[in-house]
């Protein structure tokens, strides 16, 4: 355990995590990890996605139970897996997307789950005055009869923040508290965390905005790849080495390996003169997925974009935009000089927009249906005859090259991609988006959650195929490995357009600063 | 790929080469054998019946018998085609019952004479079958614009429609039954070309259409890949909204045929066909027995028409061995639950859902 010096840090811990081992499947999602919350100090979690963040917070909160190590609150044993109750008085959680029940009150939300009563009956009165009291005690001002559906996003916070002192707990998780919120709300929440921490609260708080921890938190736990690699009182930091701690050594595969070209002699001339095949221009729209405001690109043919930022940053909704797959609100896209209808993915595909979709499982492939079928699904008006009847035998045919091309490994072309793995389902996916030689590619994320081989061969065939037809990729994606086939690199940031990296390499660091809203003068080049 | 990929791309592909090759010779002979198992899981069930049926009665395998039969289940036929359709792109449509029996009602109304409790407008009865497909293609578009467009549920609108029709049924003609129907009329359910019904000639070719439509047209596998994934549908470029819209109208039509088809067998429509004898409930049974997932994307003609003739099978058999009448329902709904245990013995995880 990581032992820090600073006087306040050595008060008996609030909650500790010691030994914490899970594994999901085949993924180690946490290998032996250390974590200790200490009263009256906020301790910052920070960390890449998919580096073990979200299921080291549901172990803290025992919504998982560890495959192994242990969770101790004031030095006791951690409740029992499932006493969710017990686990609630010790620790409470503030997760990214609101808890709150919107048709119950206020109070109600405050003592969801443990009115008090009086006499066999929900005490209404009593419970509107403890609520009350709660939040007049933290200076909450928030009027507990209101139905929580009239309230602001920041105020839900503030009932979740309410319901977790009012049940006692002395140890609170802010898992993204600030992802939903602008920036006034922002600075008072700040404002609320440190009162809660100088109230002797000891605050775990989740973050992908490193200039947040630096603003309220006292130390720094960095996770990567399920590890914790580095912990620290904040002030003995800077930036960069946080950056540096999230990031490690770079792994992927270099440009060269798979695009056949060295750093920076990809596409740098011809693209330029050729006619923009997909135009953004002052495009915005309020989406689930995030936000994107008043955002323009282009992409050439042969062109590769990467695009990329944190989740929240609008990255894959704008790519969904541009795949027709989303509606937009103000602004145009434009295909090959065509005005994209908001939305009419069917409109796209026939503009030439091919779309490798970010959730496969939901969007990429119809599951009881077969390989060949899948893969061809974008071209059924190619293969059928005059009356509309498409012969298996055609369908296999077309599907044929892609299942090489691809390595696609199955018991048949008519073998349902349920049945397949994760990574030769994406390849199905890929090449249902390749079949009908886009113009332009979209590809969000494309090599989420597939082996290392199957990342590099997906890789170099998104690559080849832009090289051989002239077809332009916009490649949205937050694995930075694959924005290494990229001629240029677009960064957002809360939904707009934060910088530009013009040519490769891409320095990984730079580019993650950039994501966390840090801009840093890539070596060479001028953004 | 007809270029050769870069040195640099093949390295990985090479390893992979051989099994992919291997997927694409030929067709996996397991997989297709385990298809074809579960496409033909209720026959050993009918098989079984058919067996049971000769013991019963020795009425049971006779022409006639056989011929009755067909007779008696092609108006389900037919409309657990259009369930079928419907339930294979993810829906469900309760009302197809309500127009089994407003769409022949309401044609034979304009054709018959007011002395048959009809309008008087003695209407041309080939006229009268266009009017039926008419009423069966207004209530599938209605059901499909609330559904698709005016995002409703569709069991709850299908409810609702299902009341409105049966009202509007029975108030058209004020609870009478219509009867002295034109020959041209009642040709399709009551006419016969040697021993065999018209409407069984005619049921027969409709699943054999639907099922080679289902199979090999761009349409019919659009259906399939709405029904097994609608999201991804939508992002592979299929028009998902209109494809749900025609399945919507072409399961109401088929269930105004099915619907002309019993009003010539029984040659007058009563006020109450359809919703009087329950009809919905078979249609759901042999569709779900036959294989169709309540879940959407999963069945085929094959077995749908097997949970139709297993269905008329049990009550040929019970109506033969005089089942006591009292408690012939009864009877009739364990054969249905034992048939779809039975579906789901044979068929494995998919089937029976």
């Amino acid at each position: 355990m990581t032992e820090t010096a600073t006087p306040a840090a050595s008060a008996a811990p609030a909650a500790e995590a010691a030994g914490i081992y899970k594994q999901f499947g085949s993924t180690q999602a946490l290998r032996g990890v250390d974590l200790t919350l200490r009263p009256g100090r906020c301790l910052g979690l920070v960390g890449r996605n998919g580096a073990g963040k979200s299921t080291l917070v549901s172990i803290l909160s025992g919504i998982y139970p560890a495959d192994s190590g242990a969770v101790r609150f004031d030095g006791q044993p951690a409740p029992a897996h499932g006493d969710t109750g017990a686990w609630r008085r010790r620790i409470a959680t503030v997760f990214q997307h609101s808890m709150v029940v919107p048709e119950l009150t206020v109070a109600e939300n405050v003592f969801l789950g443990r009115q008090p009563l009086r006499a066999g009956r929900v005490d209404w009165r009593g419970m509107r005055a403890r609520a009350a009291q709660v939040m007049a005690e933290w200076g909450f001002a928030i009027d507990v009869r209101l139905p929580c559906a009239d309230l602001t996003v920041e105020q839900r916070q503030i009932v979740e923040i309410a319901r977790a002192l009012a049940a006692g707990t002395r140890c609170l998780l802010l898992d993204e508290p600030t992802a939903a919120l602008e920036r006034g709300a922002i600075e008072r929440l700040f404002a609320r965390v440190r009162q809660l921490a100088a109230s002797g609260v000891a605050v775990l708080y989740i973050s992908h905005h490193l200039e947040e921890v630096f603003e309220i938190c006292q130390d720094v736990a960095v996770l990567r790849d399920g590890e914790l690699v580095l912990t620290s009182p904040v002030a003995d930091l800077t930036k960069d080495d946080l950056v540096t701690a999230m990031v490690g050594p770079d792994v992927g595969s270099s440009r060269a390996d798979l695009t056949g070209a060295g750093p920076g002699t990809g596409n740098g001339t011809a693209p330029d003169r050729a006619a923009p095949c997909l135009v953004v221009d002052n495009v915005s729209a309020e989406l689930p997925g995030g936000r994107v405001s008043s955002v323009s690109l282009e992409v050439r043919p042969g062109e590769r974009v990467g695009l990329t930022g944190l989740l929240s940053a609008g990255v894959s909704s704008l790519a969904r935009i541009a795949a027709g797959a989303e509606p937009y609100t103000a602004g145009q896209v434009l295909v090959d000089g065509e005005r994209l209808v908001p939305g009419r993915r069917d409109l796209a595909l026939r503009l030439g927009v091919g779309y490798i979709p970010e959730d496969r499982q939901r969007d990429g492939f119809v599951a009881p249906l077969g390989v060949a079928e899948n893969a061809t699904m974008t071209i059924t008006d190619w293969l059928a005859t005059m009356l509309g009847f498409v012969r298996p035998r055609a369908r296999a045919a077309a599907a044929a090259p892609f299942a090489r091309g691809l390595s696609i490994i199955s018991a048949g072309l008519g073998q349902p991609v349920a049945e397949l793995s994760g990574g030769n389902q994406q390849k199905v996916t890929v090449a249902r988006a390749l079949a009908r030689k886009p113009r332009l590619i979209v590809a969000i994320t494309p090599t989420r959650g597939v082996d290392v081989a199957s990342k590099a061969l997906l890789l170099a065939e998104l690559a080849a195929v832009t090289e051989r037809t002239g077809a332009g990729l916009l490649l949205a994606t937050d694995e930075l490995d694959d924005l290494v086939i990229c001629d240029r690199v677009i960064v957002l940031l809360r939904g707009e357009r934060f910088t530009e990296f013009a040519a490769p390499p891409f320095d990984r660091e730079a580019l993650i600063a950039a994501s966390e809203g840090i801009l840093r003068q890539p070596k060479g080049d001028t953004p | 790929m007809s270029e050769t990929p870069d040195a640099t791309g093949t390295t990985v592909a090479d390893r992979g080469r051989a099994a992919v090759e291997a997927a694409l010779q030929g067709r996996s002979r397991s997989a297709m054998a385990i298809s074809l198992i579960r496409e033909a899981a209720l026959l050993p069930v009918l098989a079984v019946l058919i067996v049971i049926g000769a013991f019963v009665n020795s009425a049971f395998l006779t022409v006639s018998n056989i011929s009755g039969i067909g007779q008696q289940i092609s108006a389900l036929g037919v409309v657990v085609v259009g369930e079928s359709l419907i339930l294979l792109i993810g829906g469900m449509d309760l009302s197809l019952e309500g127009t089994y029996g407003l769409a022949p009602m309401v044609a034979a109304w304009l054709i018959v004479p007011v002395s048959a409790f009809g309008s008087g407008t003695k209407l041309n009865p080939f006229l009268g079958i266009l009017i039926v497909l008419a009423v069966g293609a207004a209530v599938g578009l209605v059901n499909g614009l609330l559904i698709v467009r005016g995002r409703l549920n569709g069991f709850i609108v299908t409810l609702g429609m299902t009341i409105v029709l049966a009202g509007l049924q029975e108030g058209i003609v004020k609870g009478n039954t219509l009867f002295n129907l034109p020959s041209a009329f009642t040709y399709l359910g009551a006419a016969y070309v040697g021993k065999v019904p018209v409407s069984l000639i005619v049921t027969v070719i409709i699943f054999v259409a639907t099922g080679l439509f289902l199979r090999y047209h761009r349409v019919g596998r659009a259906i399939y890949a709405v029904g097994g994934n609608r999201e991804a549908a939508r992002a592979a470029g299929i028009k998902v909204d209109r494809i749900r819209l025609g399945v919507y109208v072409a399961g109401s039509v088929l269930a105004a045929i099915g619907g002309l088809m019993e009003a010539g067998r029984v040659s007058a429509v009563t006020g109450q066909q359809g919703y009087q004898e329950g009809i919905i409930f078979a249609v759901f049974a042999a569709a779900v027995i036959g294989g169709v997932s309540l879940q959407g994307g999963r069945g085929n003609m094959v077995g749908a028409a097997s949970g139709v003739i297993l269905l008329g099978l049990v009550q040929n058999i019970l109506d033969l061995a005089n089942a006591p009448n009292y408690w012939i329902e009864a009877i009739d709904g364990a054969v249905i639950l034992v048939a779809l245990v039975l579906a789901r013995l044979i068929g494995g995880e998919a089937a029976a859902e």
